[in-house]
């Protein structure tokens, strides 16, 4: 007799796929993570100790405390020894920001005259010779892992799959929806979480192939040997002076992209991301 | 709670990472890791630019003040009695690995054919003034000298006793300024003796009778007050062995970053 049963009960049925770890993140895309998370850090707290010896910031070739025509941001102190005001000054208007810039509590608690304060900076005391040592060894950190990871990206096609956005994910439509999931704190589970949605690509894509070539050339173009070496590294920003600003700036960004990626990080399950960005699998699936 | 617990989870070894790497900044073992980025970026630039030139600028870039730092005025009696004379017994010595020993007056160096060249001047604090620095090149000086075999370095000795700024962190204590230099750096066309600024002869504050322009580099290596220059074949006798006043307080030796 012929049975009835269908034909597919033969056939293996395709599983719903349950809890499970995918190797999410190939070796070389974590090392290089965490090397850009230990330069970028290193970098940042180094240059803004950096950044106390002139905490000014000025466009054009050249500017110093004897010419301040292309100036456009200071931070400095004033006022009587015992309750000084710490400010910045934005194009000539100043604003106060005792406590945090200018002046702020030193490590002994009493208040500290320096640009940015000691938790912020390394080494967490004024020292300008420890601290260009230190970021010009993570600078060369920074530009080889950078190298890595870029070339790793072009080669393996990366670059494409998962860090530059798509055409349909850059339609209005579509990036308006990702921006609403990212408010309502919804991000992907399952078989979505294994690539980047498009605000995700678009921070990735800014970081990695604008602003780390920014600071990178910017930094470049204040070194006077280089600037020797290939003259079109301060002509590029319009000046030796304006590549400094524009890097303390970029840095402004990438801090900014840093202190969103933890809260991201944090937010979306930090022992399962973490955890991933170290061993490589990420646990989805068993919702 | 739960998320509460793994925030402490992660901002934990944050923190914990911040203070450690305050203490790995005063690790000697740490110290000598990263100094090895001065001799990568050193290697570098003489791989891409051995022989690249500095920028020069034109009349209308000249900064309306050129700022002066560190030494504004030598307070020893040898340099202030020769700036009392208008420096007529100044006499630069040249000396070390030569075949012959110098000593040049300031009316020596006027003779020598002269360069005049308008560059950019970058302070390792960040700042930067553009001035017009003339005077004569240091190559045929030291071709005139005839370097010796083992010759490696030209060192520079000033007449001023500078004691730093405790802000700058460092060995603090007074001492004479000098510099030095690669033999790359000595010969470059830029390498000059400049005795005069914005065509005017040097001011005290600026490093009367004569400074060095190498342009290539910060401005702690453009020595002021030059008093006697050196061949040497090694840096250690010298101060504190690093090869400058601020080299023996932590600054590179190589400053072209």
């Amino acid at each position: 007799m012929a049975s009835t049963a269908p034909q597919i009960e033969t056939a293996p049925l395709p599983e719903r796929p349950g809890p499970r770890r995918v190797l999410r993140h190939h070796w070389l895309v974590r090392a290089t993570h965490w090397a850009y998370a230990l330069a970028i850090i290193i970098l940042i707290m180094t240059g803004l100790n950096i950044f106390g010896a002139h905490p000014r910031l000025y466009w054009g070739d050249a500017g110093s405390v004897d010419d301040r025509r292309g100036q456009w941001l200071a931070i400095g102190a004033s006022g009587p020894a015992a309750a000084r005001d710490g400010w910045l000054e934005l194009n000539g208007t100043r604003h106060t920001t005792t406590g945090l810039l200018g002046v702020s509590a030193g490590p002994d608690g009493r208040p500290s005259l320096v640009a940015f304060p000691h938790w912020a900076t390394l080494p967490a005391m004024r020292d300008l010779a420890t601290a260009r040592t230190w970021h010009f060894f993570f600078a060369w950190v920074l530009i080889l892992n950078g190298l890595a990871w870029l070339g790793h990206a072009l080669l393996s096609g990366r670059l494409w799959r998962e860090i530059l956005p798509s055409r349909a994910q850059l339609s209005p439509a579509h990036l308006w929806h990702d921006v609403i999931e990212h408010l309502k704190l919804n991000f992907p589970k399952g078989e979505a979480a294994l690539s980047y949605e498009v605000l995700q690509r678009l921070a990735y894509a800014g970081v990695t192939l604008i602003l780390l070539p920014i600071v990178i050339l910017t930094g470049l173009a204040m070194s006077p040997g280089m600037d020797a070496a290939w003259p079109f590294l301060d002509a590029l920003w319009g000046g030796r002076q304006s590549a400094r600003s524009v890097h303390f700036l970029a840095m402004a960004a990438i801090t900014g992209f840093l202190a969103l990626h933890l809260v991201l990080v944090i937010l979306s399950g930090p022992i399962r991301q973490v955890g991933a960005m170290i061993t490589g699998r990420l646990a989805i699936g068993g919702q | 709670m739960i998320l509460k617990r793994r925030q402490l989870l992660t901002a934990l070894p944050a923190g914990l990472m911040l203070s450690g790497c305050d203490a790995l900044t005063r690790n000697p073992g740490a110290k000598a890791i990263v100094s090895a980025g001065e001799q990568a970026t050193y290697r570098w630039h003489r791989l891409v630019g051995r022989d690249g030139l500095a920028r020069e600028f034109g009349a209308a870039d000249i900064s309306p003040v050129f700022k002066v730092n560190g030494t504004h005025e030598p307070t020893n009696p040898e340099w202030q009695a020769l700036a009392a004379g208008g420096f007529a017994d100044w006499r630069l010595k040249v000396s070390g690995l030569v075949s012959r020993e110098l000593a040049m007056s300031l009316a020596d160096l006027h003779r020598l054919p002269q360069r005049t060249q308008i560059t950019r001047h970058d302070c390792v604090e960040g700042w930067s003034a553009i001035g017009q620095w003339t005077g004569p090149q240091l190559a045929p000086i030291l071709k005139a000298a005839g370097l010796r075999d083992g010759a490696r370095y030209i060192v520079f000795l000033c007449a001023d006793d500078y004691g730093g700024e405790a802000s700058k962190g460092g060995l603090q204590s007074t001492s004479r300024y000098y510099e030095s230099v690669d033999l790359v750096d000595a010969f470059h066309p830029q390498t000059i003796l400049a005795h005069s600024l914005n065509g005017a002869p040097l001011s005290a504050g600026n490093g009367a009778p004569v400074r060095l322009r190498v342009e290539r580099q910060l401005g702690y290596k453009q020595a002021k007050y030059l008093m006697h220059i050196v061949v040497a074949e090694s840096l250690a006798p010298f101060g504190s062995g690093k090869g400058g006043y601020w080299p023996d307080r932590g600054y590179e030796w190589y400053a072209g970053t």
